[in-house]
């Protein structure tokens, strides 16, 4: 145990609720990794949480405003950090000194179910460190499963390499190009760890055959006069430059920026070091957010079945219940990601308990009949169960979001009114509801770009391509990560997207941003 | 207890500031960072300062939201909450403004940077002494609550090594009376700066809302830098139309009469105020002066020039006029002192048009290090 471990270790009745919690939360059926706890007071919460939970992170100032953020409203008393879980094996979570037990049972029953979150949902076997976050089938899983995600160490390792990186090149070097690198920490492909490794680049089966030319039909004698030998000459030269212009590379348009930065980008040594450990840590982050909603219900689910079936006493339940209200509440019409995940896990329990489901459910349109729906087949606890093993955010909403539950649960849509300039409700209907929901969630919310081509014109220019699906980029923003990109390839950087409905080319030379607008 | 995140931390802090310095200008003219002074610190609204990414812009987005409500309804609370949870941090990028506290002496030393404002130069005036105990040295006698413990021990160990008493197998020293070792302090002189700003203000009629604004704003950053400078540092504030007095802060600011202005009025009771509490030779003074420029005859101004020259100037370390404009006065007050006084340093003037010319003028008063 490290020297940090020891100094916080739970008290001695804290260690027996745990143990009393691991025990029931294992006969529910939750399969966790092994999970330490640690008790820490609020400052040292707000630091670990400012790291995003790792004790140890490289140096950067966008930790400290965080840690500002937080201590500010602790202090002011805005909220405060009930708890924290990493996703590692053995898994590591935090409790705050003097919060009440009450609270720290719920707390843990809710790290317990976070834990099994992790351990089994498909999208957090990328961060297996043994298999190098490649995983072809993610349903198959070995017996006595016991994957290697010391993430605590791996972080702890990109700080003491960049910190040595600082050392050698100063801090605000060091620094500034960490801005850049970060300013693309979502151009990853999420996708990666499951399509299988990236294809070989084509290993170069044949030389391209030996250019044809096209010639005139000629009779012989003829020949050397209809198609002569400059004229021939001429058209092969003109033949091959247009394939060497449009021999693309990279071949396919290529999601995962970041790796072909660092794959192809002139780097020195020690920014590649950064690009890459910006790139992995960003890698280990995505299946959090591709999986919060499913995650925060999956954990409140548990969190308040174990504590009110089996570990509440009489005394205690209303403390439980308030707190538990505090953490399903919705202000502002917002959505809460606890209590849409928890009350849609709910949803799917009941549909599969009653046999709400399948083709006869689908035609029965006579409503009496639906209401009353039971075909008793209990088959909930399972359904749930492999939701959470094999769906993401995404497909969870897609699948199991239906309009009952829509209507039931008061979820509506909203948009910006330019009329009153403020946001509005749009919509309660439910496919429109159910599309700007997976909007929201789809690729993380962020836009798809691709590396369409690293040899723009012919001039070693690097070309993106925004994949415009009805949003158009930010373009401050747009902007400055332009520049963090012109930084990284150090040859000027186009990108390619749609503004209010035309075809847009921006393009950043080093020197001025220059928008020009092209024909579809 | 130090922190791994105090670096981080303070890496940020360093951005802040640099955030402030830049957009000083506008924080100053806007004058919202009075509102928000506590008691030593300042909060400062700054944008967010944020890492770019490829992202949607906001206003076309919309989500997907829960609750009560009809279409067309708006959507209550700000555009980005945050869960208090300690997760990835917060997914979409709303416009938030961080609030960041700062004190008032690091807000000092960023205008002094900003502007260029030279340290103000000791004028020799620090002649009051404050007398301070310091322990410093040990003596044989004293009271036994300053007995010094380790040097009483090692007294009676030399002395009963000395006697030949001391056994290392035993070793128990017991120290007698001359043995003891007490604590004693020295009493040193510390010369202290103290400062006084005596601001007058012309409350007449033709100082409208927008002209006390100004003046409000401007006192408020002459504090902050003098106060950066002299530790004890007081105010006096005094208003005047055709008689002046001395009012409290706030009064200061509220006031709105009518009638004339006899600027002589107001110079009087400095110049009053200076003899009953503040002896030249200890406090280092400076009078500031906002008016709109237009006093009642030729007669009261040339009365002031004497009050000037022969009462506050060989007092004070410097005289400060801001003409502030309006639509009534006449401006002339400025000119009659760049004309009597036009060549001397102690007399500064400024005149400021409007919000924006605050910063300049603040640069004119403090730039001499007087």
């Amino acid at each position: 145990m490290s020297e940090f471990a020891l100094k916080t270790a739970l008290p001695t009745y804290l260690r027996e609720e745990q143990d009393k919690i691991a025990k029931l939360a294992a006969a529910m059926g939750l399969d966790f990794f092994p999970t330490v706890f640690e008790i820490l007071t609020y400052d040292q919460m707000n630091e670990i949480a400012a790291y995003g939970g790792f004790p140890n992170r490289y140096p950067h100032w966008r930790f400290g405003m965080e840690y500002e953020r937080l201590a500010k409203s602790y202090e002011y008393g805005l909220s405060k950090i009930y708890e924290m879980v990493i996703n590692n094996n053995p898994s590591y979570a935090y409790l705050l000194e003097g919060n009440s037990l009450v609270d720290q049972k719920l707390v843990m029953a809710h790290v317990y179910a976070h834990v099994d979150f992790f351990k089994n949902n498909y999208c957090f076997r990328q961060t297996d460190l043994d298999t190098g976050g490649r995983t072809v089938d993610p349903v198959k899983r070995p017996s006595g499963y016991d994957p290697n995600r010391r993430w605590i160490d791996k972080m702890a390792n990109h700080g003491a390499r960049l910190r040595r990186v600082v050392a050698r090149q100063g801090i605000n070097k060091v620094e500034e190009f960490i801005d850049h690198c970060l300013s693309l920490e979502n151009l990853i492909d999420l996708h990666a760890p499951f399509s299988g490794r990236r294809p070989k680049r084509a290993a170069d089966e044949e030389e391209p055959k030996a250019t044809e030319i096209p010639r005139l039909k000629a009779k012989d004698y003829m020949e050397s006069f209809i198609n002569p030998e400059e004229y021939l000459e001429e058209q092969k030269k003109k033949i091959e430059a247009e394939r060497e212009r449009t021999h693309k590379f990279p071949e396919h348009p290529e999601r995962d920026v970041l790796l072909f930065l660092l794959e192809h980008a002139p780097l020195e040594r020690w920014e590649h070091d950064v690009l890459e450990v910006v790139r992995e840590e960003a890698y280990y982050f995505s299946p959090q957010w591709q999986t919060k909603i499913m995650n925060e219900g999956w954990a409140t689910y548990w969190h308040s079945r174990l504590m009110t079936e089996r570990i509440l006493d009489a005394s205690e339940i209303i403390d439980y219940a308030d707190h538990a209200a505090g953490v399903l509440a919705t202000s502002g019409g917002r959505l809460n990601p606890y209590k849409l995940g928890v009350e849609l896990f709910r949803h799917v329990e009941e549909r599969w308990d009653r046999g709400q489901f399948g083709k006869e459910w689908e035609d029965c349109d006579d409503l009496e009949a639906k209401k009353s729906w039971n075909l008793r087949l209990g088959l909930g606890k399972k359904k749930i169960f492999e939701v959470r093993a094999l769906y993401n955010d995404v497909t969870f909403i897609d699948e199991f979001l239906t309009p009952d539950f829509v209507r039931e649960r008061k979820l509506f849509s909203y948009g910006w009114s330019n009329r009153n300039e403020r946001y509005e409700i749009e919509s309660r209907e439910f496919g429109t509801v159910k599309e700007k929901l997976l909007f929201q969630l789809t690729n993380g919310g962020n836009p798809f770009i691709y590396v369409d081509d690293a040899n723009y014109e012919n001039r070693g220019e690097l070309l993106l391509r925004h994949d415009h699906q009805g949003l158009d980029l930010r373009h401050d923003y747009a902007k400055e990560v332009m520049k963090s990109l012109l930084r990284i390839w150090k040859r000027p950087v186009t990108v390619t997207t749609v503004t209010e409905g035309k075809p847009v080319l921006h393009r950043f030379d080093g020197k001025e941003l220059t928008t020009r607008h092209v024909r579809a | 207890m130090s922190l791994k995140i105090d670096q981080d931390h303070s890496r940020f802090r360093g951005i802040v500031r640099g955030k402030i310095r830049q957009n000083l200008r506008k924080y100053v003219s806007q004058g919202e960072l009075i509102g928000r002074k506590g008691k030593d610190v300042v909060s400062i609204p700054i944008p967010q300062i944020d890492i770019p990414h490829f992202a949607f812009g906001d206003r076309q987005r919309g989500g997907a939201g829960q609750g009560e409500g009809d279409a067309g309804d708006p959507i209550a609370g700000d555009q980005d909450g945050e869960e208090g949870e300690g997760r990835q941090a917060g997914s979409g990028a709303g416009e938030h403004v961080l609030e960041v506290d700062v004190t008032l002496e690091e807000l000092a030393s960023i205008l002094g940077e900003e502007l260029e404002l030279p340290d103000i130069q000791d004028k020799g005036k620090s002649k009051i002494i404050n007398a301070k105990d310091r322990y410093t040295s040990i003596r044989r006698v004293g009271p036994e609550s300053l007995r010094n413990f380790r040097r009483t021990y090692r007294e009676a160990l030399k002395r009963q090594i000395a006697m030949g008493t001391y056994a290392p197998g035993n070793p128990v020293v017991v120290p007698i009376p001359s043995d003891k070792r007490y604590r004693s302090w020295k009493t040193e002189a510390e010369p202290v700066a103290n400062a006084v700003i005596i601001y007058m203000m012309d409350v007449s009629g033709s100082m409208g809302d927008e002209q006390k604004e100004i003046v409000r704003i401007e006192s408020f950053w002459i504090d902050a830098w003098l106060q950066k400078q002299y530790k004890g540092l007081e105010s006096r504030y005094i208003i005047h139309d055709a008689v002046a007095r001395e009012v409290d802060r706030e009064t200061f600011f509220h006031t709105r009469e009518s009638g004339g202005t006899m600027i002589s009025s107001a110079y009087k009771l400095c110049s009053q105020l200076i003899d009953d509490h503040y002896p030249p030779e200890e406090w280092n003074i400076y009078p500031f002066h906002f008016s709109d420029g237009d006093n009642w005859s030729m007669d009261d101004t040339l009365l002031c020039v004497d009050l000037l020259r022969n009462k506050l100037l060989p007092r004070a370390n410097m005289f400060a006029y801001g003409q502030v404009e309006s639509p009534y006065g006449s401006g002339q007050f400025v000119k009659d002192l760049r004309e009597h006084f036009g060549k001397d340093d102690r007399v500064v003037t400024s005149e400021i048009r409007d919000k924006d010319a605050i910063i300049t003028s603040i640069k004119e008063f403090l730039g001499k290090g007087n």
